[in-house]
């Protein structure tokens, strides 16, 4: 089995569901940040099977943590310090999501009107259903993981 | 300041200070005729529309205010690529409110959020037609008597016709409403209405033949189906009779059951059901100008 060491300060991202590292890695904006990031795919897991995992050495408050709920808020953030876990914290669905997701409604007006932000707004949080909030096309976080 | 995005933007009584004011317009017109004097409202039709275009501006005319406007995206700066954001902000230097159509969905919404007068949904595409359900729920109010307790009849096409959605929106919020939904089985209700009635355990039922049900309705909703949205020729040409109101069909339904429409009608009511008294839709397009009147006054704080 592969080993990854320690981080000493950073965060690590656990229960990712397998083969979505990239996407988050992407979304999360970290291919542009300047820190040591680990992406550990299809590690072995009591309760998934299989999941992913990032380890990232940078500070917590850089991460955009509506982002990574509304991609999936099942996975787990533990925040390392003196290479110990100092705080796991846990997602909730965001109430709304910015620039996050595009509306792929052609009859919407994001499709014609430049630097229009595109904004969803959760609509029903058991179904995890968000609504753009100009034209109410929905838009299920759940697509995301499939 | 407020606008009107969707007919849910206001509370049921905030619906209900509405159409009282409606109400009072329709019976006292006299003592509206000059409230609006030194207003003007902005009527910006980026696609064509006659009735509502013309109900806005009758509306605005009666209350003494006077009216600009375009009436198509062509004879606009849209013409020239002017974004709405842009344009509502120009508008605002001209006028006190706007009516904004738009053939994309949420347009009037973006207005709304760049602009310095209220603004009105006056259609966005397939989306919200908010004066239509006022004008709908102010309709049923004056004629029914009440809005609640009664059964409702929606005839046509109800999966993409979104007058129909958004009356049924409106209406879940009254006591005592049972929907009777009639379509063909290609334009039957969208799942997510039905399981929202589901869910608020208000009672509907669902059929295909429009006399199997008439008797039982107090109010019938006619919409249009078209050809184009069958799958094939044959069920249109099977189907499409179902749907076409006739005297015939209505000798079966109650003696004050009314008969509404949002208009343009084509075919889907023979014009021999226009002289019965049970034909609401041309006085629903008479309720519009009132409800238009009350909304232009209320959301310019005119209102008393």
């Amino acid at each position: 089995m592969l080993n990854v060491g320690k981080i000493e300060e950073g965060f690590v991202l656990d229960h990712i569901q397998a083969g979505k590292s990239m996407d988050i890695y992407e979304h999360l904006g970290l291919d542009k940040m300047d820190c040591t990031v680990a992406i550990i795919k299809n590690a072995r897991s009591k309760i998934m099977g299989k999941k992913d995992i990032l380890k990232v050495e940078c500070d917590i408050e850089t991460l955009d943590l509506d982002v990574l709920a509304f991609i999936d808020h099942n996975i787990t953030i533990n925040v390392i310090k003196n290479g110990e876990i100092v705080e796991k914290r846990v997602l909730a669905l965001p109430k709304e999501v910015r620039n996050v997701i595009r509306c792929h409604n052609p009859r919407c007006i994001t499709s014609i009107e430049q630097g229009l932000p595109h904004i969803f707004v959760l609509a029903d949080e058991e179904k995890e259903i968000y609504r753009c909030k100009y034209c109410e096309e929905k838009y299920s976080g759940k697509e995301f993981r499939k | 300041m407020r606008h009107l995005m969707s007919p849910l933007d206001f509370s049921v009584e905030e619906l209900d200070q509405l159409f009282d004011l409606a109400s009072d317009i329709e019976h006292t017109p006299e003592k509206y005729a000059h409230t609006c004097e030194g207003k003007i409202l902005a009527t910006c039709f980026y696609e064509p529309s006659t009735r509502t275009r013309l109900s806005f501006e009758s509306a605005m005319t009666r209350l003494g205010g006077k009216v600009i406007g375009f009436a198509d995206a062509n004879s606009s700066s849209a013409a020239k690529g002017e974004s709405v954001s842009d344009t509502i902000r120009v508008v605002s230097c001209y006028a006190d409110i706007c009516a904004m159509r738009h053939p994309k969905e949420g347009a009037p919404m973006v207005a709304a959020t760049k602009s310095l007068i209220p603004v009105i949904n006056a259609g966005d595409g397939g989306h919200q037609h908010p004066t239509q359900t006022l004008t709908d729920l102010m309709t049923i109010r004056s004629l029914n008597g009440k809005l609640g307790d009664f059964t409702i009849g929606l005839c046509g096409d109800l999966k993409f016709g979104r007058t129909v959605h958004s009356l049924i929106n409106a209406l879940v919020r009254y006591e005592g409403i049972r929907f009777v939904f009639i379509s063909p089985q290609e334009l039957r209700v969208p799942d997510y209405i039905t399981d929202m009635l589901c869910e608020k355990g208000i009672p509907y039922t669902e059929e295909i033949r429009l006399e199997t049900v008439m008797p039982d309705l107090d109010l019938l909703y006619m919409t249009r189906v078209q050809k184009e949205r069958f799958f094939n020729e044959e069920d249109y040409v099977r189907l499409k009779d179902f749907y076409i109101l006739d005297k015939a069909k209505l000798s079966l339904a109650k003696e004050n059951m009314l008969v509404l429409h949002p208009l343009p009608r084509v075919n889907e009511i023979s014009v021999d059901v226009d002289e019965d008294p049970r034909a609401a839709y041309f006085k629903q397009a008479q309720y519009g100008v009132y409800v238009r009147m009350a909304l232009i006054l209320t959301l310019l704080g005119l209102a008393k």
